[in-house]
């Protein structure tokens, strides 16, 4: 049985359930790295220049640790654009050169290049390329690829339900989760899902939030209709995808009367969160906003002291009656 | 309408001919200076790149000095820039500024795209005259870049490099000035030749390429003039971009002249094998480029957080590697000191300079033996 190693970083947090499909339906053993922790991080310091970006260190860490893992292959995608004329963000783009360039004891990469922004044709093609590498029956590549987009799918049902999209994986893979419980704040939280959803990367924002008191939503579990309308109303159409939908999500929540407020989670030295933060910052009118930028240095007590002041802030802001002001007069 | 537009390097010489000759009244923005980055930092976004704050401090003092209309570029990711423009104008919005902005979309590379975009840029203008003012201003950019290269040969080996700093910072005043063609021809031959007749040192000249984000290669101040400074210490600087190529590149197809951008392409791989936004993987393929030339090093340079340059740097230990070559990477932004910026680039020459010393005074004899012993 062929093992192929997954590293359980970046878009893990979005198609794992896709990905691990294909694969075990192609008879291949998938192995995934394990969750980020200090080593994974401190890894990928050593792995990657300065100047990149949180959550690709992180996935420096974790491509490093299924090196040690006896894997005939690593999957590593180079996402370019997973839906029509947008894109994720240039690093995501070059991510497997990096790779290469970093480590030497790599086994193989699967490297597929995911690039719908024009059509979907190459990707098929890079499937069946993909998928040969385990079997030459081309029915049974189709159908593992048909039944893979099935079960993400499902996952992403799950996440409606109010699931951080690393529970509803759990979920998805048999594991028991508790629901999320229910507080007396609701509070919008927006940011990549793969800082977001990482419970290292995050420090546990979505689990401290629920601890404090607060139902959090998430724009997973907002409907897409309504976030895809809401980020259509400023002017350029943003061609980032996770920023569209942060934007989206952003304005829509503005709109809804049960949300307090909203955090945005944002890594630093990232791309698009600079600009993105930005908008959103501008265009909130009707709710407490934060914005929480992260990297390698930040500590738990900051985040802690700064969550708290907020939940606070509008509890007391609630409890005057004030309802839904913006933060500052 | 009083049009005015971002700074980037000597392209204002080009811009301003060409506004001009859609019989546009022009208000450049002033040279970007200190406070020009003050106001910058000032009111962009924190953590932007430096393109984007210089833009902002740009604007405002176009605005304030009486422009109305801001004509920017534009485009559709995958980088920031294609989103610098929306962030800009709703800044100035917010700030209460009145104006217009007109944004230029990337083309596709259509030639008549471009001219129909510059065309309605104009008044009342014919087709045949935005025709003539491309043509004047894709002249005087040429013009402009014929003294940029003999300056970036001049400067190390001349003996007195304050005077032909100040002959071709002349020059360039006097090409922007010009506004016929039989000018801008003359003041380019005058400034060559007075370049070709400054004294020669006959000191060893270092070859260094410098690769990066194109905003910071054009335009000096965002890398606190590294050419200029390298050129000093007697290594003569090549780059990667140069205004009229990316333009050939990017707006003409590679219609006029015959352009090495496929082959570059072609360099950077097996290191850097797709497309990642900005000019990464130009970064790569001249950095190959160069090493083949046996240039002496490269300096990677870009702004403080660049995704493109991050991608490409994190490629380039092993091109350096494999291809044999010394390279080193500099980002800026609006808090880096120039005392470490200058300490990192002698110490860097300095390496450069004892290891081509070192190559030229024992290669010989070992080949001498060597044929010897054969
Ligand atoms: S989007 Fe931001 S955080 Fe994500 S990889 Fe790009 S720069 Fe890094
Ligand atoms: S290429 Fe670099 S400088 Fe240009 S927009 Fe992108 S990140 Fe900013």
């Amino acid at each position: 049985m062929k093992r192929v190693g997954i590293p359980h970083s970046l878009f893990y947090y979005y198609y794992y359930p896709l990905w691990k499909t294909f694969f075990s339906d192609l008879g291949a053993n998938v192995i995934s790295s394990s969750e980020s922790n200090r080593l994974t991080l401190d890894q990928g310091i050593k792995l990657a220049v300065d100047e990149t970006c949180l959550p690709i260190k992180v996935y420096f860490g974790h491509v490093q640790e299924l090196c040690q893992q006896h894997l005939d292959y690593i999957f590593i995608p180079r996402l370019v654009s997973v839906e029509p004329k947008s894109y994720i963000c240039p690093k995501f783009m070059g991510v497997p050169d990096m790779i290469r360039a970093a480590l030497d004891n790599l086994p193989p990469l699967i490297d597929i290049t995911i690039d719908v922004s024009k059509s979907d044709r190459s990707l098929k093609r890079d499937i069946m390329r993909v998928g040969s590498l385990f079997t030459n029956d081309d029915n049974q590549i189709k159908r593992a690829y048909t039944h893979a987009c099935q079960e993400n799918r499902f996952c992403r049902l799950l996440a409606r339900e109010g699931y951080t999209m690393a529970e509803a994986i759990s979920l998805w893979e048999g594991e028991q989760v508790n629901n999320p419980a229910s507080g007396d704040l609701n509070i919008g939280v927006l940011g990549h899902g793969y800082s977001l959803y990482d419970p290292y990367i995050s420090m546990n924002l979505v689990e401290r939030l629920r601890k404090m008191g607060c139902n959090v939503f998430l724009p997973e579990a907002l409907d897409i209709g309504c976030i895809e309308r809401e980020a259509a109303t400023i002017p350029k159409r943003v061609f980032w995808t996770l920023g569209r939908k942060m934007v989206g999500s952003a304005l829509y929540m503005d709109k809804r009367a049960d949300i307090d407020g909203i955090i945005y989670l944002a890594c630093f030295g990232c791309g698009p969160d600079s600009l993105i933060g930005e908008i959103i910052e501008n265009k909130v009118k009707n709710k407490s906003f934060m914005m929480l930028t992260i990297d390698e240095h930040s500590g738990e007590g900051g985040l802690v002291t700064r969550l708290e002041a907020f939940c606070d802030m509008l509890r007391r802001r609630r409890m005057r009656g004030e309802g839904n002001l913006p933060a500052y007069g | 309408m009083k049009v005015t537009f971002p700074h980037m390097g000597n392209a204002h010489i080009p811009i301003k001919a060409l506004l001009k000759g859609l019989k546009l009244e022009v208000i450049p923005p002033p040279p970007v200076s200190k406070k020009t980055m003050e106001l910058g930092v000032k009111y962009s976004p924190e953590f932007a790149c430096l393109p984007l704050k210089v833009n902002m401090g740009n604007f405002i003092e176009a605005i304030e000095a009486g422009a109305d209309t801001i004509v920017m570029a534009g485009g559709w990711g995958p980088c920031r820039f294609g989103y610098y423009a929306q962030v800009e104008r709703d800044i100035l919005k917010n700030l209460n500024y009145d104006f217009r902005m007109v944004i230029l979309e990337a083309p596709d590379s259509r030639l008549s795209d471009l001219l129909k975009q510059v065309k309605s840029l104009g008044e009342n203008v014919s087709l045949w005259e935005a025709w003539k003012a491309i043509k004047f201003a894709w002249y005087k950019l040429n013009a402009v870049e014929k003294l940029e290269r003999h300056f970036e040969y001049y400067l190390p080996r001349v003996v007195d490099k304050d005077k032909v700093e100040k002959i071709f910072d002349d020059g360039l005043k006097n090409i922007d000035q010009a506004d016929e063609r039989k000018e801008v021809h003359d003041f380019t031959n005058i400034c060559l030749k007075k370049m070709q007749e400054q004294p020669c040192h006959n000191q060893p000249v270092l070859r260094i390429g410098l690769v990066g984000e194109i905003y910071t290669i054009l335009e000096p101040v965002t890398n606190y003039h590294v050419a200029r400074y390298m050129g000093r210490l007697n290594a003569e600087v090549t780059r990667s971009i140069y205004m009229s190529d990316w333009v050939n590149d990017h707006l003409l197809g590679g219609w006029i002249k015959k352009s090495r951008h496929a082959e570059i392409i072609n360099c950077a791989s097996p290191y850097l094998n797709y497309w990642v936004g900005g000019h990464g993987r130009e970064t790569v393929g001249y950095t190959v480029d160069f090493a083949r030339k046996q240039y002496d090093g490269v300096v990677q340079i870009g702004p403080l957080t660049c995704m493109p340059e991050i991608v490409a740097q994190s490629v380039l230990g092993k091109v350096s590697e494999r291809e044999g070559i010394p390279c080193m990477t500099m980002y800026f932004d609006e808090h880096s000191g120039e005392t470490g910026i200058y300490t990192r680039l002698e110490a860097f020459i300095d390496m450069l300079q004892r290891k081509s010393y070192l190559q030229s005074s024992f290669s010989t004899p070992i080949g001498v033996d060597n044929k010897f012993v054969l």
